[in-house]
């Protein structure tokens, strides 16, 4: 068994490690691995390039979802998409940065858990609607927030949306990764019922759940301990500056 | 099939090569002749990509990586909404804003769930295979209309809108694709059997806490090196879950495999392999961090692992 295995392909996982950590610039590092990857697998110099195009062909649909909804996204936000949805979140009084998420991530779990996977998404969803929603819901409670915090919203707004997909998903008895995982069993001799690998799956979908809701919970809080005090501080300011007038 | 991916290729193909030239005419432009050619290749790579012989389009590859990795692909001159504009039409607008916003996911979700099935004489009228992907095709042309409808804007200012997104997320729209394609060549170069090979032979996994150990963090680190949890659960099961899981420790592999690709998945959250989650979003919401979001999941999938840890040990036994 141990002759049969190559080892040196292992140099690309290496590579590709080094690369990141030192900050090169992704493209590069990734073109870099995959031609010394193939090069330690020997893979003459033709089939090397073969394999770079077959692979970037093949994989054409991965820029689809981002691409495609630019140009809708585009024009909704010349015509003030985003501060609609802004202004809008802030006449809602008890919306607030951590609820906001907490529901949809909610949403975005069951709806995919249900199959629905495309009705979220970073390109329509979190950048047009999701995040500014948020970031409304905090400037309505504490005023104009930093850049800092700002940036902080917007990453959780991402997060949020991907941990409420990649949980729900694969409760879905149709979804890809259950044929996957129950054909790949089938062909080591092992039936096993698609919806019983969906229905083992839910254990981890809840908790998944509840461990970012709490998270989510958490960030309301940190807000509320950050930028309270910032206000109160504004506030005092503008006292004294007024008394010492 | 009547309706299939290939034309999303052309369609999305016309818009790089509409986006090319743009730059190219855009005299202002700090990197105006490197960024047009970039775009350029990607367009070809979608307009008549299937077409091309593999190793030219594998040099293309090589070129696009260098024009990136040194600086080549740079930003136009745009003229951005003016805020006051955005906050004066908001106000007009109003709701209706939300209407072809929302008509993507709804476009998407009844193409996906109702018109799966529908045939025009023997053929599919939506690409089975691509049902998601054609279904959100069709719904961004349909929502397209209806912004252009709206706001009495014309599709050629869409296209405008669309390359000022494109030049902000620069070369990060393709990495994704990058990433996908070394997949494949980790996997014909046989990395994931070098792998599994190293977990299984130096790890004595006759405890079952510590074959459950070495697989729920096996699939995440696979996961994480991969940036796929779909390329790790072949490896891992095969490896881990199949001859030590299921077979000496007699697990039930409904929640094996269940529990095991759930692993993978914390795995993703984790790593900047997976452009597409991870760094397309960072760069989609201007943040200067490209691994913001990565930072912000950490705790989260490290949480879920200990509890996957757990949850596995007790749920396997029948």
């Amino acid at each position: 068994m141990d002759t049969a295995i190559n080892l040196w392909p292992l140099i690309g996982v290496a590579v590709i490690i080094v690369g990141f950590l030192l900050r090169f610039n992704p493209m590069l590092v990734v073109a870099v691995t995959a031609i010394v990857t193939a090069l330690a697998a020997n893979f003459p110099l033709d089939k090397v390039l073969a394999e770079l195009g077959n692979g970037f062909i093949k994989t054409r649909s991965l820029p689809l979802i981002i691409l495609l909804p630019l140009t809708v996204v585009g024009l909704l936000e010349r015509h003030g998409l985003r501060q609609h949805a802004q202004s809008w979140i802030a006449n809602i009084k008890s919306a607030t940065a951590g609820r906001l998420l907490i529901v949809y991530l909610f949403v975005r779990e069951i709806t995919a858990a249900l199959g629905l996977t495309s009705l979220g998404g970073h390109p329509q969803m979190v950048r047009p609607l999701i995040a500014p929603m948020t970031e409304g819901a905090a400037e309505s409670r504490y005023g104009a927030l930093s850049d800092k915090i700002r940036y902080k919203l917007r990453a959780y707004s991402a997060a949020t949306d991907n941990v409420g997909l990649f949980f729900g998903e694969d409760v879905f008895v149709a979804f890809g990764a259950i044929v996957l995982m129950s054909t790949f069993l089938h062909e080591a001799g092992i039936d096993v019922e698609p919806i019983h690998i969906a229905m083992w799956g839910m254990p981890t979908a809840v908790s998944a759940f509840i461990i970012h809701a709490y998270r989510l919970h958490r960030l309301d809080a940190a807000l509320d301990k950050e930028l309270a005090e910032q206000l109160i501080a504004q506030n005092k300011k503008i006292a004294a500056d007024r008394s010492a007038t | 099939m009547i309706i299939s991916i290939n034309y999303l290729y052309y369609l999305v193909g016309a818009i790089l090569a509409v986006t090319s030239l743009m730059t190219l005419a855009d005299k202002d432009h700090p990197k105006r002749y490197s960024s047009a050619f970039f775009w350029g290749l990607y367009a070809v790579v979608f307009l008549v990509g299937e077409r091309l012989p593999p190793e030219l389009v594998g040099v293309v590859v090589i070129v696009m990586a260098l024009l990136a990795g040194f600086g080549g692909v740079g930003i136009g001159k745009h003229r951005p909404p003016s805020e006051k504009d955005s906050k004066a039409s908001a106000e007009r607008l109003r709701h209706k804003l939300f209407i072809p916003a929302l008509s993507i996911p709804l476009v998407t979700v009844i193409g996906t769930v109702l018109m799966k099935n529908v045939k025009i004489g023997d053929a599919f009228l939506l690409d089975p295979k691509n049902i998601t992907l054609v279904s959100l095709g069709l719904g961004c042309i349909i929502a397209l209309a209806l912004s252009c409808w709206l706001t009495r804007d014309t599709p050629m200012q869409g296209m405008r809108e669309s390359r000022r997104l494109t030049d902000a997320l620069g070369w990060a729209v393709v990495l994704p694709q990058m990433l996908g394609m070394l997949g494949l060549v980790f996997s014909d170069a046989g990395v994931g059997k070098a792998v599994a090979h190293l977990t299984t032979a130096y790890i004595n996994m006759d405890m079952r806490l510590v074959a459950v150990v070495v697989y729920v963090l096996g699939m995440a680190l696979f996961t994480i090196i991969m940036g796929n949890g779909f390329a790790a659960f072949p490896v891992m099961t095969g490896g881990v879950g199949v001859p030590i899981l299921m077979g000496l420790h007699h697990g039930n592999p409904a929640v094996i495999a269940a529990i095991g690709m759930f692993s993978g998945y914390c795995g993703t959250l984790m790593t900047p392999m997976a452009a597409n989650f991870n760094i397309v979003p960072a760069a989609l919401l201007e943040l200067p961090d490209k691994n913001a979001v990565i930072k912000v999941q950490v705790p989260t999938a490290a949480a879920l692992l200990v509890v996957n840890i757990f949850l596995l040990y007790f749920l396997m036994l029948k």
